[in-house]
């Protein structure tokens, strides 16, 4: 059971709670979300509560992470995306502290919950939407009709426009939750195969130590992906915002 | 391994006409494998626990957008722009001993110069009146010997007109000594005088 790579996904209830006949129970995963916000803000928090004219080395990594996002937001969505900065920082430290957190063993990988990226990615898209409408009305939809388009090829253009806005919850989604579960089921496999051959003899030992490399190297691999993953997922977020901050700008 | 079997006891009842032919595939794959699947599906796509997933993460994913927006992002921006205020105060205060000390450097190279031009013409005007005075010592010397040397000539005419005017009375004091000598008899003055002035004419 140990061995098994998708026991790690398993949500386990941990108080159940009910509220009319819907389950709102605090699982493992909620214990999680507790945990990536407490690390998360935690560290934010006393990082910078000395507010040093010089930083130290924990408040060069909070400056560092503000400075991160605020110039990946201006160049996405120019200086009328900034007030997005709060969102789309969350985001980014949210997810990098969710994925970080489950590269711990035994520790719960929220990330790798469609229902968790789906969420926050319909989060992204949403806020696009209302605020798109919000600021500019009727004129927000030009974002399905790019300048410079010959009228007969108008109608198909614009549908694929269409397709395209509307899959992006689900690529968004996707590719965050497909990424941390496809690396921690291989890391898992890996690491069972080391547990299985070395109980099989001094060969098996012996033969535990490819898989034992493989598994140190996916770990290195694991943690950039957890980077890039929330790198990724705050540029396409900054990318969507700008949409919605400059509808007929692309 | 408890977990999940005791959770597989209540699955059923959740979803019960799904759950009992998943419950005979557990008794022929085995109970470690039961285990796991206790609900019958991948676990990540579990719906049954949607709603709790989206409920803890809607709490807990606003309180931190909550605070991030409150209290860190102003934090940190305020850290930066006091930062960046405190560098381009202090940028501006070097620019300004900058110009402060270019200007100090201006005034002293003017004051220099114009010291430099100063003892240029003091020195000028020392060494024109140490030439002019100069001038006037090696004039008044020049005149002073040239009297001296005058005066010197002056006398050595003198001594000579004095010695030449001697020279006739020797000569005859000679010339009677002489002719007294030779032929015992005294020469008479006027004789011998005119002997000498005849001497010295054909002298």
């Amino acid at each position: 059971m140990s061995n098994d790579p998708i026991h790690q996904f398993q949500i386990s209830k941990i108080v159940p709670i009910e509220v009319g006949g819907i389950d709102f129970s605090f699982t493992n995963a909620s214990l999680f979300m507790v945990a990536t916000v407490a690390c998360a803000a935690g560290f934010l928090y006393f990082a910078t509560s000395q507010r040093g004219l010089i930083p130290g080395r924990a408040q060069s990594v909070a400056e560092m992470s503000y400075e991160f996002i605020a110039g990946m937001l201006r160049e996405g969505a120019g200086s009328h995306g900034m007030k997005f900065f709060p969102f789309v920082f969350s985001l980014f430290m949210f997810v990098l502290t969710a994925n970080l957190l489950g590269m711990f063993p035994y520790f719960y990988t929220i990330t790798s919950q469609i229902i968790v990226t789906f969420a926050l990615a319909v989060l992204v898209i949403g806020t696009v939407v209302v605020y798109g409408f919000y600021k500019h009305g009727t004129h927000f939809l030009q974002i399905f009709v790019p300048s410079g388009v010959p009228g007969i090829l108008l109608p198909l253009v614009s549908t694929i426009e269409v397709i395209s806005f509307l899959s992006r919850p689900i690529s968004l989604s996707v590719r965050l939750f497909a990424n941390m579960l496809a690396g921690h089921i291989t890391l898992k496999v890996f690491a069972g195969f080391v547990a299985s051959l070395g109980t099989m003899g001094a060969l098996g030992i012996g033969g535990a130590v490819l898989p034992l490399i493989m598994t140190v190297a996916l770990t290195g691999l694991e943690f950039l992906v957890a980077f890039l993953q929330a790198y990724v997922f705050a540029v396409l977020t900054c990318m969507y915002l700008n949409d919605a901050v400059h509808p007929g700008g692309h | 391994m408890f977990v999940t079997s005791a959770y597989a006891q209540t699955a059923p009842a959740a979803t019960d006409p799904h759950a009992a032919p998943a419950g005979e595939v557990h008794t022929e794959t085995g109970a470690a494998h039961g285990g796991e699947h206790g609900g019958g599906v991948f676990p990540p796509f579990d719906s049954t626990h949607f709603s709790s997933q989206l409920l803890w993460l809607v709490i807990t994913f606003g309180l931190f957008y909550l605070l991030m927006k409150k209290v860190i992002v102003p934090r940190v921006g305020g850290i930066l722009e006091h930062r960046h205020d405190r560098i381009a105060q202090d940028l501006d205060e070097a620019a300004r001993l900058k110009a402060e000390a270019d200007a100090a450097v201006e005034t002293y190279e003017k004051e220099l110069a114009s010291a430099r031009s100063k003892a240029n013409s003091i020195a000028e005007t020392a060494r024109e009146a140490a030439k002019t005075k100069a001038a006037a010592d090696r004039t008044a010397i020049e005149a002073e010997l040239a009297a001296k040397l005058s005066a010197a000539e002056a006398r050595i005419g003198e001594i000579k007109t004095a010695a030449f005017a001697q020279v006739g009375q020797i000569a005859e004091e000679t010339a009677s000594a002489v002719v007294d000598q030779l032929i015992g008899a005294k020469a008479t003055g006027d004789d011998i005088k005119a002997a000498v002035a005849a001497a010295k004419t054909e002298a």
